[in-house]
């Protein structure tokens, strides 16, 4: 007997409703889906979020510029380095404070590292996700933690850092510790071929991923998706390049792209982009001077008595790459010690824009590997 | 590299007759009526491109006026910011929304509805997004009383 494939259905069918999430290990925090299926096909997703909403800006508008160095490491927990950066590049547009040279190259090494941390981590999940429970993640998690006891030595916490300062960091690094940091990195390359050689070319990761969650280059531009999502479809645009703040003008590295812009793309520019990253190290451990102070004269001020930093009226937008993508910090001044806005250009927030664009014709369990992709974290989701 | 905000000037007022701009530091003062229009524009506009909306926010200015304040970059052309601003009645905050634009305006147009009671007009989804529904009031406004946490329960 044939099969027929033009029948009409006979039965009424409705689409069903699932809630995945808020607590569920895939959903990478409290996150909720709000996911309408026709058989195992998503003809609707909604994501629903604010769970972990402490309304971090409104805060920050209550205390001094520097208190809310702390609060910044809360946004994204596994790149607090970069979120700090994020605030004092822009306290340092809104008052012209200059950076200390070697504290400068601190702060890029830090950045770095911090996409080390995140895009290993992120992988690691990414394979979770898949099903491939805890092998990969271990693997990734035991780089990811040389990197933290490096941060810990620094600022004295594993990961809620609070480390860089408008003007330099807050305190040098201990002795030795460049020199521990250089044989780490230097190693990183060997785990990323272990990694890719356990990965890269894996049949079944490659049937998971590829042509799944394909994202094209007019919507993600349309949709201010930035950072390794927006590379993998294909899009040369990284802040380090376009806007070359920091020290990232001395340094040569290269921006990898994909080019179809799907699950698959985004994982392979993130391994790439931690090569990348390795670079940058390298370079930044060969030209970073012996000595000199790791904070300007102004941060100095600024660190020892907060509450007499008025920066001038005005308001400034400070922008870096962080792993995630764009962290922009908003600050208006109306001259008094606390800023009167504070703003926080969330990455992953406005990465979640498209979500439902990229899962819709999908099935519900690509859903899952599709939101690890886009690579989110609550605590700067929600704010 | 971005024309000067001068040039800008002259240029937008040639393109689109009769709109309501002005110089304010970097970028604009956009009046609500040709905020649109004027996005549409600097979006398509060859010489510009401002094809990313970066950051779109507010700031509330008791008592009189709440300002919508956005960031414009060019990610083909690889310059700006431009920063638009659009002042509003603070009593009735309305606007049109630039989601048609932009979508990256999306969820941040219901961020400052949420947390500033702006509404955006042809908005194609206009809920609280992190506040919960049913929640009153604009937590981000700078009248807004944080509830006292050490109360258990309110006097009646």
């Amino acid at each position: 007997m044939a099969l027929r494939t033009d029948a009409k259905p006979t039965l009424e069918t409705q689409p069903l409703e699932v809630n995945l999430g808020p607590q569920h290990p895939s959903t990478h925090g409290v996150f909720r889906m709000m996911v309408s299926l026709d058989g195992e096909t998503i003809v609707k997703l909604k994501p629903v979020f604010g769970y972990l909403h402490r309304n971090h800006e409104q805060i920050a508008e209550d205390i001094t510029y520097i208190a809310s160095f702390p609060f910044t490491d809360r946004l994204d927990y596994f790149c607090a380095m970069s979120n700090n950066l994020g605030l004092a590049i822009a306290i340092e547009k809104l008052a012209d404070v200059t950076v200390a040279e070697r504290g400068e190259y601190l702060r890029v090494i830090m950045a770095e590292l911090t996409r080390l941390v995140n895009h290993t981590a992120v992988t690691g999940f990414l394979l979770n996700d898949m099903g491939a429970f805890g092998t990969p993640l271990l693997y990734a998690f035991r780089e990811r933690e040389k990197i933290l006891d490096l941060f810990e030595a620094a600022s004295g916490s594993r990961m809620m850092c609070n480390y860089i300062r408008p003007g330099g960091v807050r305190e040098d690094v201990p002795d030795g510790w460049l020199k521990r940091a250089k044989e780490i990195v230097d190693r990183y390359p060997t785990f990323l071929d272990e990694f890719e050689a356990l990965l890269t070319k894996n049949e079944i990761i490659r049937q998971r991923t590829q042509r799944v969650g394909v994202l094209s280059k007019e919507l993600a531009i349309s949709a201010g998706v930035t950072g390794p999502m927006l590379r993998a479809s294909g899009v040369n645009y990284d802040i380090r390049k376009v806007d070359g703040y920091s020290f990232y003008s001395r340094f040569s590295f290269k921006v990898p792209l994909g080019s179809i812009g799907d699950v698959y793309d985004r994982y392979s520019v993130r391994i790439l982009e931690m090569r990348q990253s390795v670079q940058i190290l390298q370079q930044a451990f060969k030209q970073i001077p012996d000595t000199g102070p790791a904070i300007s004269p102004k941060g100095v001020a600024l660190v020892k008595a907060p509450r007499t930093f008025r920066p001038p009226k005005g308001d400034a937008y400070g922008r870096i790459e962080s792993p995630k993508g764009e962290l922009g910090f908003y600050l208006v001044s109306d001259g008094s010690p606390q800023p009167y806005r504070y703003h926080v250009r969330a990455p992953s927030f406005v990465n979640l824009t498209i979500l439902e664009d990229m899962c819709l014709g999908c099935k519900v369990a690509d859903a899952v590997i599709i939101l690890g992709s886009v690579d989110i974290v609550m605590g700067e989701v929600d704010r | 590299m971005l024309p000067s905000p001068e040039s800008l000037k002259e240029t937008l007022q040639a393109q689109l007759p009769g709109i309501g701009l002005s110089i304010e530091g970097e970028g604009f003062g956009v009046e609500v009526k040709d905020w649109v229009s004027v996005c549409r524009y600097l979006k398509t506009a060859p010489a510009l491109e401002l094809d990313y909306l970066s950051d779109l926010t507010a700031v509330d200015y008791p008592p009189d006026r709440i300002e919508v304040v956005c960031h414009l970059y060019s990610m083909k052309q690889k310059h700006g910011p431009l920063t638009l601003r659009v002042k509003l009645n603070r009593a009735h905050p309305v606007v049109d929304s630039v989601t048609a634009v932009w979508r990256s305006a999306e969820f941040q147009e219901r961020e400052v509805y949420d947390l500033f009671g702006v509404t955006f007009t042809h908005h194609p989804d206009l809920r609280r997004i992190l506040m919960w529904d049913g929640f009153e009031g604009y937590p981000m406004r700078k009248d807004y009383v944080v509830e006292d946490q050490d109360v258990l329960e309110k006097p009646a």
